[in-house]
């Protein structure tokens, strides 16, 4: 159970922008410092050598802003209207209600698979998508479990938290890639343009932004990883609290994963999505693919315990 | 002089660091209090929307079960009994007597088919039970609210704040716990 301080979605929004604000932290660490590196192997002078970031940082802010809406068009959903789903958007205004939560949009995907997951910046631009599998396969209960978890992720911004972590993780994959391209390439050309003295300073630096392209990356994933495990079990819990019933969620969560449809598209999809726009892969309710989620049993126990 | 000095520059560190301490409390005690509020006027709207359904229904109704007089006054009764409920605690009671009514309308409704047929009666069904479980929510909601603000004005330091500007208790909006249970249709009149 959540604790008594965290049970409004208020105090847990100021955990999740105190998260923010340190993950950025490091991660704009991590970015300078894989540009400085970049720029000192290019040979270009110390101050210049940070402004290295600043393509990398457009890119970013671009992924931020158009996510949600490339992760939408490219799982084929449709927005409903209450007269069309009636059940769901109801079961979904109910939730936002008790969570104190404006209206998200409501899509759904035309697939037998059962899925769920949430997109948008912040609660004012949020979206719920559920698959129609999802619909025809759980119990009432079961799909507000669901749902409430689904919200969670927007009432807690988890999904500003997890877009930054993504976009940022991209970065500096894109960044250490492209150190590692310069070092093994652009060694032997510069260091024979130099005299003797600049040889061993620019040697140091280039096995320096070696290491850090190779060591850069993992440490990305790693923080990744970390953080959105712990959004889940968060968003578990308080979809627990909104529904006053973590049973609906745990026989959800059981259905989810024995299910023995194919999943064949949805899971296409997600790879697709998650190599080129992770944007939408995070909020993916059925998971364990890439591990961002922790197992099924585990939160079940967990769920089971409350 | 020197040591006069900073003995008056570390008092006066020491009180404006109170007093933004103090301002911090305030602020936080006020934040808690607007938030109270606005949970409450999410429970509002719901009453409201309750309140303005019933003249249709007992009109509806009395067009096919005329002489359920006393099932429909009871019902009548309680709205005018919500509409004129000041605060959560009055307000709460009275909902839950409409909930109570509305349900032994609905149970004496089962012995008249052709109100059943009804489109419009269906209709207002419908919307009268979308209306009660979003009730539910939005008590859970302020109910929640309502604890953290309580909480706050109780416990130190805050209390002291809560205490000088007279920051009071908000009601909780109770249900009565049969509220959430379904109550066995019954297919005698009961009025």
């Amino acid at each position: 159970m959540a604790e008594q301080q965290h049970v409004l979605i208020y105090d847990r929004i100021d955990g999740n922008r105190r998260n923010t604000f340190v993950l950025l932290t490091l991660f704009v660490l991590l970015l300078a410092g894989l540009s400085i590196l970049i720029g000192l192997a290019l040979g270009l002078p110390y101050p210049l050598a940070p402004l290295f970031i600043v393509p990398f940082l457009i890119f970013a802010v671009i992924s931020y802003y158009s996510g949600s809406n490339i992760a939408l068009g490219i799982s084929g959903a449709k927005e409903v209207s209450k007269e069309g789903e009636r059940e769901l958007v109801r079961t979904v205004e109910n939730l936002c209600i008790g969570a104190g939560l404006p209206m998200p949009k409501v899509y759904v995907i035309e697939d037998g698979s059962p899925n769920a997951f949430a997109t948008g910046r912040d609660p004012d631009h949020a979206a719920v998508v559920v698959t129609r599998g999802l619909l025809q396969k759980l119990e009432k209960i079961e799909l507000e479990g669901v749902l409430a978890h689904e919200l969670s992720h927007i009432g807690n911004y988890d999904i500003r938290v997890m877009t930054i972590v993504v976009v940022l993780v991209g970065l500096t994959a894109l960044m250490a890639d492209f150190m590692l391209r310069l070092t093994f390439f652009g060694a032997g050309r510069r260091s024979g343009n130099r005299g003797k003295s600049g040889g061993g300073a620019v040697a140091i630096i280039y096995a320096v932004a070696l290491l850090g392209a190779i060591l850069t990356p993992i440490a990305a994933q790693a923080i990744r990883f970390a953080v959105s495990r712990q959004r889940e079990y968060l968003a578990d819990a308080s979809a627990a609290l909104l529904t006053r019933s973590p049973e609906g969620l745990a026989r959800a969560l059981e259905k989810i994963a024995a299910d023995p449809d194919p999943l064949e598209v949805a899971n296409k999809a997600t790879a697709h999505l998650y190599i080129n726009n992770p944007l939408r892969e995070h909020k993916s309710f059925l998971n364990n693919l890439f591990s961002t989620h922790p197992p099924i049993e585990e939160r079940v126990r967990l769920l089971r315990a409350m | 002089m020197l040591a006069l000095t900073i003995i008056l520059l570390v008092l006066l560190g020491v009180v404006v660091l109170a007093g933004l301490v103090l301002l911090g409390i305030y602020n936080g005690l006020v934040r808690s209090r607007v938030r109270a509020r606005e949970a409450w006027s999410g429970i509002d709207v719901q009453l409201k929307r309750r309140a303005s359904l019933i003249p249709n229904l007992v009109e509806t109704v009395k067009g096919y079960a005329a002489h359920e007089k006393q099932v429909l006054e009871n019902v009548t009764r309680a709205r005018a009994m919500l509409e004129q409920a000041g605060g959560a605690a009055q307000a709460a009671q009275a909902d839950n007597v409409l909930t109570g009514a509305l349900r032994s309308l609905f149970a004496v409704s089962e012995n008249y088919p052709q109100l059943r047929a009804n489109e419009n009666f269906l209709a207002l069904q419908q919307e009268l039970s979308d209306v009660e479980e979003k009730i539910a929510f939005a008590r859970q909601f302020y109910n929640r609210n309502v604890m953290q603000f309580n909480t706050r004005i109780q416990v130190f330091p805050s209390v002291i704040i809560a205490n000088m500007f007279n920051f009071e208790r908000f009601d909780f909006f109770e249900a009565e716990e049969t509220a959430r249970e379904d109550v066995p249709v019954s297919f005698t009149p009961s009025g």
